[in-house]
Parts: structure tokens; sequence; C-alpha cells
């Protein structure tokens, strides 16, 4: 009943080819589009700002380009952590050296700066692949965080070695440091969540995407149609590089407000981002929110039902999280290893049958 | 849905319509840090306990301590300052410098203050700078000088062409005695080496290679949770004089000693209040508390040296809370009143002979211009036979000519680059 395309006619090729051609999926999405855009900023407070909703949008822009390399591209990386550090410590340096220039560009900068570098350290890819190209992708994740703990240059020397990020506003809005509204930082990501996610959608549906799949299923067999190996695994790892740096941009101006490398951008942080296109779904788009959306909120859930629902224990709650998500992380992978995007691709099928199916 | 529901009944759940005095404790009982962060964790919510059970609170209004589990990382940190903050917390104390320097700004925007007890942002002494931050009694620079004058001391006064290595956790809570340290080695002309671990520091194999290597005179640790252990069995398996490896007050508890066995007899940790559980304060925790079946955690850390750090913490706290109520006449103080209070702390003598603490930490007062206290401090050493510390110095003052100009320093940048005009009005 849901999700039919009967009666949908495309009489164009460009209504043939929206991201969105079933007509009930595409109003969906206007209305999850206008609740973010229009509901939630009004309702938001501090609370389901920094806890939920603005770590699960800058997650949710990692997840991308984390599943742009590895979901889309089959090229495995274990530095999100470090390249997210290149975004934040690129976004802390153009922050302070030029404080009249709008934050919005220089996240985009961050994004930048952060894809050059992933480039480079996707360079050794031409040559090896697979569990080689994960320990060299771990190399650049130990020895970005060595180079950012070492040289004082990229933490302007401060004695702690910590970075902060200054005040600074978007239309006269603030939306870094400690005095920014729920509603501003939220707002903050959830544009650069929409812009990221939809170039990433129409990357990935377009030749750029498909010559990235053409090199995941089987690379010898993408170079003999034409398919130059070293184009499309270098442009996946430069456009996953762009979304990781934003993330990492997002992540320390908005969110955190300061940071750490070894704390906040450890191997921890490559595993967890791993772990949500994973669950979510590698080359999924969707996927990347869900697997957000998942490893963000299930943590938070719990603890608020464990300590503040049924008032046990913080440790034994903390410990009963790990069971409980290290539990469900299991299940998903033998229950359904395609992720949480498949289980709504599995939905989106048995509603469309519904009520009758065969 | 369902989490927005549980959230508000949860909160709901949390708020009595009698307003209490909140003191949010952001614990870790978890990780790698836990060891060191249970101990603190218990104290701080036994003393409250104990104010409650027996004077049915501070000032007659009841207090709730309110326990989030952070796990010493700083994103679970920020989470659990904006679950508690809304419930009207007076008084936030993270036990975790990288959490703190999150909390800096934001409670600062939002009127709370933050007593990082000998952690933290050195420079937050400098009150006209960080209005809402306090860190008396001692922070880690007086640490270093206390360090350093111990070695002095033991040397005659002259330690020129000696050379001290420091081990330090890789963070900023590592990072932060090193300005000092350097400033120091200056000053009295001895070789600094710096030697970095990196979290959690369960393997430092290397790092005590090095040390094995180049030999140095002393050796002064800046760690944390696990590492402490490991760095304390590392010395003594390279046979590193343990008298001459001094630890900050955050490498000076038993559980970091405990470990190492006998090789860890005679290791020496600063300290900024005493040691023991030979003070009347205890009988009372004993009777109300304890044998009330109402102790934190599992009730086994009594009288350890972070059990009464903590409730030391706890201490200072319900001081400077009757201090706020003494200041606006009023038992039931908001953030900012609790902020007046802590401004105005004076410690003396007679308060903690009151308190049923006599001598258990040094007196000091706090205003605007110094949120730091006096920055006195003593050595304690391990006595592995009889497990357990001995102070062997008084309580002595820190190289202040030093540190006060590093600390104007370090606060004026941080006024600078936050557009803050210090005052103290």
């Amino acid at each position: 009943m849901f999700y039919r395309e009967s009666g949908d006619f495309s009489t164009t090729y460009p209504q043939d080819s929206q991201t969105f051609p079933i007509r009930f999926d595409r109003y969906r999405y206007y209305v999850v589009l206008a609740v973010a855009f229009l509901v939630i900023p009004f309702i938001i407070n501090d609370y389901w700002a920094n806890a939920v909703f603005v770590p699960f949008l800058i997650y949710a822009i990692a997840a991308i380009g984390l599943n742009i390399l590895t979901g889309y591209c089959g090229q495995v990386s274990l530095g999100t952590g470090a390249f997210m550090a290149v975004g934040a410590y690129s976004c802390y340096k153009l922050m302070t050296a030029f404080p009249d220039v709008s934050i919005v560009i220089h996240v985009l900068l961050s994004g930048g700066i952060t894809a050059a570098v992933v480039t480079l350290f996707g360079l050794p890819s031409l040559r090896i692949k697979g569990f080689y190209l994960a320990v060299a992708t771990l190399a650049a994740q130990f020895f970005l965080v060595w180079l950012f703990n070492k040289v004082g240059w990229f933490y302007n020397y401060s004695a702690s070695g910590q970075i902060s990020a200054p005040e600074r506003s978007v239309l006269g809005i603030i939306v870094t440091g400690p005095n920014t509204e729920a509603w501003a930082k939220y707002l903050i990501c959830l544009v650069f969540v929409t812009l990221c996610a939809i170039i990433a959608r129409n990357l990935t549906r377009g030749s750029v995407g498909r010559r990235w799949m053409a090199i995941r299923d089987m690379d010898i067999a993408a170079e003999i149609i034409g398919v130059n190996p070293m184009g499309a695994k270098l442009t996946a790892f430069m456009v996953s590089g762009f979304f990781v740096g934003i993330a990492g941009a997002l992540f320390f101006s908005v969110y955190l407000g300061a940071a750490e490398v070894g704390e906040s951008f450890g191997i921890d942080k490559s595993f967890l981002v791993l772990f949500m296109i994973i669950i979510g779904g590698l080359g999924s788009i969707f996927g990347s929110f869900a697997g957000a959306a998942f490893m963000v909120l299930l943590p938070v859930f719990l603890k608020n039902v464990f300590v503040g629902g049924l008032g046990w224990p913080t440790d034994l709650a903390a410990h009963l999280q790990f069971i409980v998500s290290g539990g469900l992380i299991i299940m998903f992978l033998i229950m359904e290893p395609h992720g949480l995007a498949q289980l709504w691709r599995l939905a989106k099928e048995k509603l469309r049958l519904w009520p009758f199916p065969h | 849905m369902r989490l927005l529901t549980m959230a508000t009944a949860a909160v709901m759940a949390a708020s009595p319509v009698m307003a209490d005095l909140v003191f949010p404790s952001l614990s870790y009982r978890t990780g790698p840090y836990a060891a060191n962060g249970i101990p603190f964790a218990d104290g701080y919510e036994d003393y409250f306990t104990l104010l409650n059970e027996r004077d049915g609170g501070i000032g007659g209004v009841a207090v709730k301590v309110i326990e989030c589990e952070t796990g010493y990382n700083t994103e679970k940190g920020v989470e659990c300052y904006e679950a508690t903050k809304g419930e009207g917390a007076l008084v936030y104390q993270p036990l975790s410098t990288g959490i703190t320097y999150q909390l800096i700004p934001k409670a600062t925007a939002d009127g709370i203050p933050v007593h990082s007890m000998g952690y933290g942002r050195t420079s937050a002494k400098n009150g006209a700078v960080f209005s809402n931050i306090f860190n008396y009694p001692a922070n880690y620079w007086d640490g270093a000088s206390h360090a350093v004058n111990h070695i002095l001391d033991e040397n005659g006064g002259d330690i020129s062409g000696k050379k001290i290595a420091l081990v330090y956790h890789n963070s900023a809570y590592g990072k932060e005695p090193i300005r000092t340290l350097s400033e120091l080695s200056g000053k009295h002309g001895f070789e600094l080496m710096e030697v970095a671990v990196d979290h959690p520091g369960q393997e430092q194999k290397s790092q005590w290679l090095q040390i094995r290597q180049q030999r140095p005179d002393y050796v002064l640790m800046w760690g944390w949770g696990v590492m402490n252990q490991v760095a304390i069995q590392e010395a003594a398996n390279i046979r590193f004089p343990m008298d001459k490896f001094i630890g900050i007050w955050w490498s000076g508890s038993e559980n970091d000693v405990l470990p190492a066995g006998d090789g860890a007899n005679g290791y020496k940790a600063l300290t900024f209040h005493n040691l023991g559980k030979d003070y009347p304060l205890f009988d009372d925790l004993q009777q109300y508390v304890v044998d009330a079946g109402k102790a934190a955690g599992a009730g086994d850390q009594i009288g350890t040296a972070l059990y009464n750090r903590g409730m030391y913490a706890a201490m200072l706290a319900a001081e400077a809370a009757k201090t706020a109520q003494a200041i606006h006449g009023t038992a039931d103080i908001t953030p900012a009143m609790m902020r007046d209070g802590m401004e105005a702390l004076e410690i003396t003598e007679a308060k903690m002979s009151e308190l049923g603490l006599p001598g258990f930490g040094p007196e000091f007062t706090v205003s605007c211009e110094n949120h730091g206290g006096n920055g006195l401090g003593a050595v304690a050493q391990w006595d592995a036979a009889a497990g357990e510390w001995n102070l062997i110095t008084g309580y002595e003052a820190s190289d202040q000519d030093v540190i006060g100009a590093l600390v104007d320093e370090d606060s004026a940048a941080f006024a600078a680059e936050n557009s803050i005009t210090p005052s103290c009005s």
C-alpha cells in the first residue's frame, strides 16, 4: 500500500532520475526535512542539542565520509579519528589566524585541507589492498595524533596542548563558543549535514559513484572496462576526506568547544565511525544516518533508562550499557550483515505489498 | 519519542518540588581510571550523606548528590554536565582536567561555579579572569614547585647540573607542569627531561628504558589511573631508587603503590591534605553512614588517600555553601550565590577542628584576586610494610615568584583570546 509506484508516472527524464522516484518516499523525505528545520529548532534545549542531536548530526557527516571510502569504494580506513583531527586542527588554526572570515568558510576550508591530507595517505591504496591498506591508514591514525601532540604550532603553543574554539557567528548568530544557543548549534550542523548528504547521494548516483562501486566490486574487471583505478580511488579518498574534515571541524568548534587530540580523536573514534557504517549499512547514505543514530543514541538512551528510570548505580549501568550495545552489535552482524539500511529496504519491500503479500 | 518520555520522566522523578542543594558528582567508576575515580567519588558522596544524616543537610536544607558516570571521557562529561545543570547544580567537580577545560567556558556562561581542586587549568587561580572557576587549595604549578623544592632541600639547596625526568600523561593534565618546570630548570640550573606516556599508559617499557639509559637523578610523575601502577612497577623493575621518585598528588594513592608490593617502599607523592583515618570525623562517618548501610560504592575505600581527597572536596564545597548561606541570608542558595560563597571561603584551623578534621589541611582564604588558595603542599612517603602514607614534611609554600608571573601571563592570554576584561568588583 505504501511505497507503490503505481499511478506515479514520470513524464520527463529528470523526474525519472530523481533521488526519490516514488512519490510517497519523496513526501516522507520532505516531511523529515520540514520537521528537522521547522519544528525541532523551536523545541530543542541544551541537553537535547549537546547530548543527542549535535553529536548525531556530526557523526552522520563522518559516517557518510567513511561510507564513501569504505562502503562505496571498498577501501578500508582505520584513520577516521585522525582525519577528523586534521579537520579540527585546521579549523582551529584558521579560526585563530583569520578571525574576521566566516566560520562557514573555515569549516569548508578545513574539509578541503583534510581532503588533501587524506588523499596523500590514500596514495598507498594504489599498491596495497584490504588488510594491508587498513594497516597503512592505522599508521596515519597514530602518526597524525602524534604530530598534533608534538608540534606546538598546531595548538598555538598553549600550555596544555588543548585547542579551544573562540566565539564566532554566522549572520550575527553565535554558533561557536559557550554562549551559543542550542538551536543555533543544531541548525548549523543540520545545514552542513543536509548539504553533505545531498552531495554524497548525488555523487554516488552519478558516474563517479559508479566508478567507485566498480572498483569496490572487482578492481581488475573495473580496470578492464575502462575505469581508471588511480582516479577512482583517489577521488574516493578526497571526497571522503572532505566530509570527514567537515565533521572534525564541527565536532571541535560547535560540539566540544575544546579538544585534545589523543582523547577526542584517538583510535576509538576511528572504530566508532567504522562501527557506525557497518551497523548502519555499507554503501548507503541512509545507513550512515541510521548507524550514527544507533551508536550515539543507544548509550544515552540506555543511561537514561538505567540510571534515570530505574535508579541503578552508575557503574553498573555503564558496564551493562557496554554489554547491551556489544550484544546488539553482534546480533545485528549475525542477523543482518547488511546493516540497518537493509532492514529499512526490507521494510519498504514489505510495505509495498502490505496488506496483500503473495 | 520514547527516549523523550523516558528523559522527561527521569528529570521529573529527579527534581522534587522542595528544592535541595544539588551537588552533581561527575564520577568515573569504569574504565582505565576507575581505580582512582571510585575512592574519590565514594568520599565525595559519603560526606554529603553524613551531613544529611547527622545535621539534616547544610543549613537545614537537604543535600542531593546526583552521580553521573563520565568514564574520564570529555564527550560523556559534556553529556553529564548538560543532564545535571538543569537540576540546579551548585558546583561541578569533574575530577578530570580535560572535562574541566570543556566546562570552563560553558559553566562561566551558565553562571555555575567549577571547583577543580588541585587539577584543571592552573591560571584559573586568577579570579579576575576566571570568575567562576576555582582551584584552591593548590594547583599543578604549585605541585611542580613543591617537588623541586623538596629536591632542593634534599640536596642542600643546590641542584645545578642534576637531571630531573618528568614522566607525564600525554594530555592537557600531564602537560600542565611543563611550563613551570622549564622555568624552574632555568632558575635552578637542572636539566629537565620530558617523557610522555600516552593514554591509558598500560605499556611503559620504552619510557622506562629511556630513563634507565639516561639515568636522571630524580623522576617526577604526573600520572593517573592505571598509568601510576604501571610506572611504579616499572620503576621498581629497573631498580630506580624509590625515594627519588616523586608523584603529583594524583599519583599517590594506595591503589598506585600496592601492586608493586615492597618494591614501592619509599615512593613519594605530594599532597595538599592529610592522610589516614585518625580524625574524629571518621567516627561520625562510621556511625551515621557506614553502620547505617548508606556508604557509597562498596564502602571499602574509607580512609584511603583519594577517599580523603573526595571527602575534603565535599567538605570545602559544604563550607562554601555555608558561607554562601551566611552572605545571602538564605538557606536555599543558587549557583550564583554558591560562587560568592566560594570566593569568600576561609578555612581556618578552628573551623577544621570543629568539623572533626583538626590539622587535616592547610589554612587558606579565597578572594577574587586569588581563586587558588595559598598553594601549600606537603610530601608523603609510602611505607610498604605498614601499608600507609606518612607525611615527611610540613605544608610548605611554593615558589610564587615564578608561578605568579606565569599565572598572570597565561590568564592574560586567555582573557585576550576570549575578550574578557579582568575585573574584581
